[in-house]
């Protein structure tokens, strides 16, 4: 997918500025929120299963080579073909290298998220194959054209106006509104794609340890069909998605379902080993499983270490206020958010998505409802420090650090300064006593304005009251 | 080097292990799996579990009907035929071919599906009380897809064979079959869709309808 996270600020105000797009992102306001908390009051032990869940990802985390052997031998001694990418780009190169050896010309995808950091559609494209979505809102973005902006609901900044636009134009069909009968126009569309495609992909949730397994958690059966239809079944994952035991699993899934969609369990739970077997009638002769770094291996040992935690469940987003205001294609790569603001830095260069985990008022919601018990605002918190160690902060920023530290090292100076700055300060408020404008942070004081200081500092006030 | 070890080693240094291949460490994963731990889960306020299920079931948007024994099965699907109007010739597993389903009027063929087929008739390994889960598992008398392409799926599930969670559920699997079949489909209720303005839409690619006959 292309990156433009370094773009973060004027991502933003275009998206700000766009009326269509804020008004989507109105509509889908508070329903996933709600709908977690709704579900969540089933579980009497929230707080003890997360605890549990975090320290199950934490085993897998710590020991990750040898559950990825585990998983790995377990996996080919029930048939799959077991692959590694270090690289997004070794994604591609893996993936066209199964089809071309199997003569594949036609692929339907269910979605995966690891396929959209290596931009794989577009590699696919350019090697003569065609790769299809199938996920109803991956359907309606490859029409369109446009990138996921939400991990679980990619096409949440559309209205349905806009869907039916789109079908009409794309499937030469007469316009129409009525949701569920877009959902059966696209069920129509793809059905025949299933049924002919040589290939299917599909992402990943989980990799069990115990069995060589994948595990994927689907409401639409799209997934089914991807991994049930065609000849040759590919899944494509991240290291870090290994878990040790179907034990394990069951005790994540609770959680992964609640925190994403507010359902107690998703409409499928698939988990797939291996290709048909002897005497079966259906499923697919070839299992493969690539297996993606890209990055992930970096974060281990390091504080960020903790994010690979994450089994992306969307939540953390749903409940942000800044994702809520600039919906997901502002932070301008895969994962948007709050674990995309650490992880997009982390997978692409820190320097590429400065911006990224700035954008935040570290307000804490994300950490509260995350499942894994990720503590994103710390990270985010990590990574700015991390980014003005580095020197990649802009000068201004720099300077102001210095010249503040430089005069809160030193009290006389300090005192004397903060003298200044408040008299000037309340004089500058006039009358009405409210600042309209800051010289050099008038993007604070655009949608607001700044109460006057008193004209005294807290010192002067202090001891005031002392004497 | 391949991929598969650069990345292997990648790991093992970020994590600070000593070496280059896992020794103790590698038997102590293999002992947390084989120890295969539960973790904590919500109290179960209920004890009749297929109380639960049929509740459960219903949440999930699946129609439940119970009868006495698996032999009237056959009539009671063709009763929820009919009253839907819905077509009785369908696809069933082979493994239950045997039942008097033409005596009841429904015409059946016993294979995998095909896209034309209406109606997916199965059994179930087994079902979870707690979520209203039927718990299908693929092989040459199971095929996966009459769960998938019929518009409508009828589940059979015998009342003796609901667990009360998915941990019950592996444990009765690895009991009867050891590893795992190609596929293992937890199915909960007809298949939905949100992404369109987060409305929910009952049919997407899978069935609009699952009707579960419980029996025994
Ligand atoms: S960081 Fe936590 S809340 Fe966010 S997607 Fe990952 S698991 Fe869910």
């Amino acid at each position: 997918m292309l990156l433009t996270s370094s773009s973060f600020k004027r991502n933003v105000r275009r998206k700000l500025e766009d009326p269509s797009l804020q008004r989507n992102m109105k509509r889908f306001g508070g329903r996933f929120v709600e709908a977690r908390a709704a579900v969540m009051t089933e579980v009497d032990n929230l707080e003890e299963i997360r605890v549990a869940a975090a320290a199950i990802r934490d085993r897998s985390l710590a020991n990750l080579d040898s559950y990825l052997m585990e998983f790995e031998a377990q996996a080919q001694a029930r048939g799959t073909q077991v692959h590694w990418a270090e690289t997004a780009q070794d994604v591609n190169r893996i993936l066209i290298e199964i089809a071309r050896s199997n003569g594949v010309r036609k692929i339907v995808k269910s979605k995966s998220m690891v396929s959209e950091e290596s931009g794989l559609n577009d590699a696919v494209a350019a090697a003569g194959m065609q790769a299809i979505e199938t996920d109803l809102g991956e359907y309606i973005l490859q029409l369109a054209e446009e990138p996921p902006s939400h991990i679980i609901a990619p096409a949440i900044h559309k209205s349905v106006e806009e869907v039916a636009q789109l079908f009409s134009e794309k499937h030469h069909t007469p316009r129409q509104t009525d949701i569920p009968a877009l959902c059966r126009e696209a069920r129509e569309q793809l059905r025949p794609h299933f049924l002919s495609a040589d290939m299917g992909i599909s992402g990943g949730n989980f990799l069990i340890a115990e069995t060589g397994s994948v595990v994927i958690v689907t409401n639409e059966g799209n997934g089914r069909m991807v991994t049930t239809l065609p000849r040759i079944h590919v899944a494509i994952t991240g290291i870090e998605k290994v878990l040790p035991t179907l034990n394990d699993f069951s005790t994540v899934v609770r959680l992964l379902t609640r925190s994403a969609t507010g359902q107690s369990i998703t409409n499928y739970v698939s988990m797939l080993t291996g290709p048909r077997r002897e005497g079966d009638q259906d499923g697919p002769e070839q299992s493969h499983i690539i297996l993606v770094d890209s990055g992930r291996s970096r974060l281990l040992g390091t504080e960020l270490q903790q994010a690979l935690r994450c089994i992306r469940c969307g939540a953390c987003m749903n409940h942000c206020p800044v994702y809520q205001n600039i919906g997901g294609h502002a932070y301008g790569w895969v994962y948007p958010g709050p674990i995309g603001a650490v992880l997009t830095p982390s997978y692409v260069g820190l320097e590429n998505a400065l911006d990224l985990p700035q954008a935040s008022t570290l307000c804490g919601a994300c950490q509260v409802v995350c499942p894994v018990k990720i503590p994103l605002p710390e990270l985010m918190r990590v990574l700015r420090e991390k980014s003005f160690q580095q020197g990649l902060r802009p000068w201004h920023e720099r300077w102001s650090i210095f010249l503040w530290r430089t005069a809160a090292s030193h009290p006389r100076l300090y005192a004397g300064l903060t003298r200044l700055a408040v008299r000037l300060l309340r004089r500058l408020g006039g009358k009405d006593r409210l600042l309209h404008r800051l010289p050099g942070l008038d993007g604070w004081t655009e949608g607001r304005d700044m109460p006057a200081p008193s004209g005294q500092t807290f010192r002067e006030l202090y001891r005031k009251r002392q004497s | 080097m391949s991929a598969r070890d650069n990345i292997l080693a990648r790991v093992r240094s970020g994590l600070g292990l000593p070496g280059n291949v896992p020794g103790a460490e590698r038997d102590k994963a293999r002992a947390y799996i084989a120890e295969q731990p539960r973790g904590p889960r919500p109290t179960y306020g209920w004890s009749d579990g297929v109380a639960r299920f049929c509740e459960r079931s219903e949440k999930l948007g699946s129609s439940v009907d119970r009868v006495g024994s698996l032999a009237e099965v056959p009539q009671a699907v063709a009763r929820y035929l009919q009253s839907k109007t819905l077509p009785t010739s369908a696809v069933i597993w082979p493994v239950l071919n045997a039942l008097p389903w033409a005596a009841a009027g429904l015409a059946v063929q016993a294979r995998s599906a095909q896209d034309s087929d209406l109606v997916g008739i199965t059994g179930a390994f087994c079902a979870v009380a707690e979520t209203g889960t039927l718990m299908l598992l693929s092989g040459k008398d199971t095929p996966a897809t009459v769960s998938l392409l019929p518009e409508t799926h009828i589940a059979l599930v015998d009342v003796t064979r609901i667990v009360p969670g998915m941990e019950e559920a592996w444990a009765l699997m690895k009991a009867e079959q050891g590893a795992p079949p190609r596929a293992v489909n937890f199915v909960s209720g007809p298949s939905r869709t949100a992404d369109i303005e987060q409305t929910i839409v009952i049919g997407a690619h899978g069935p609009y309808r699952v009707h579960v006959v419980c029996y025994g």
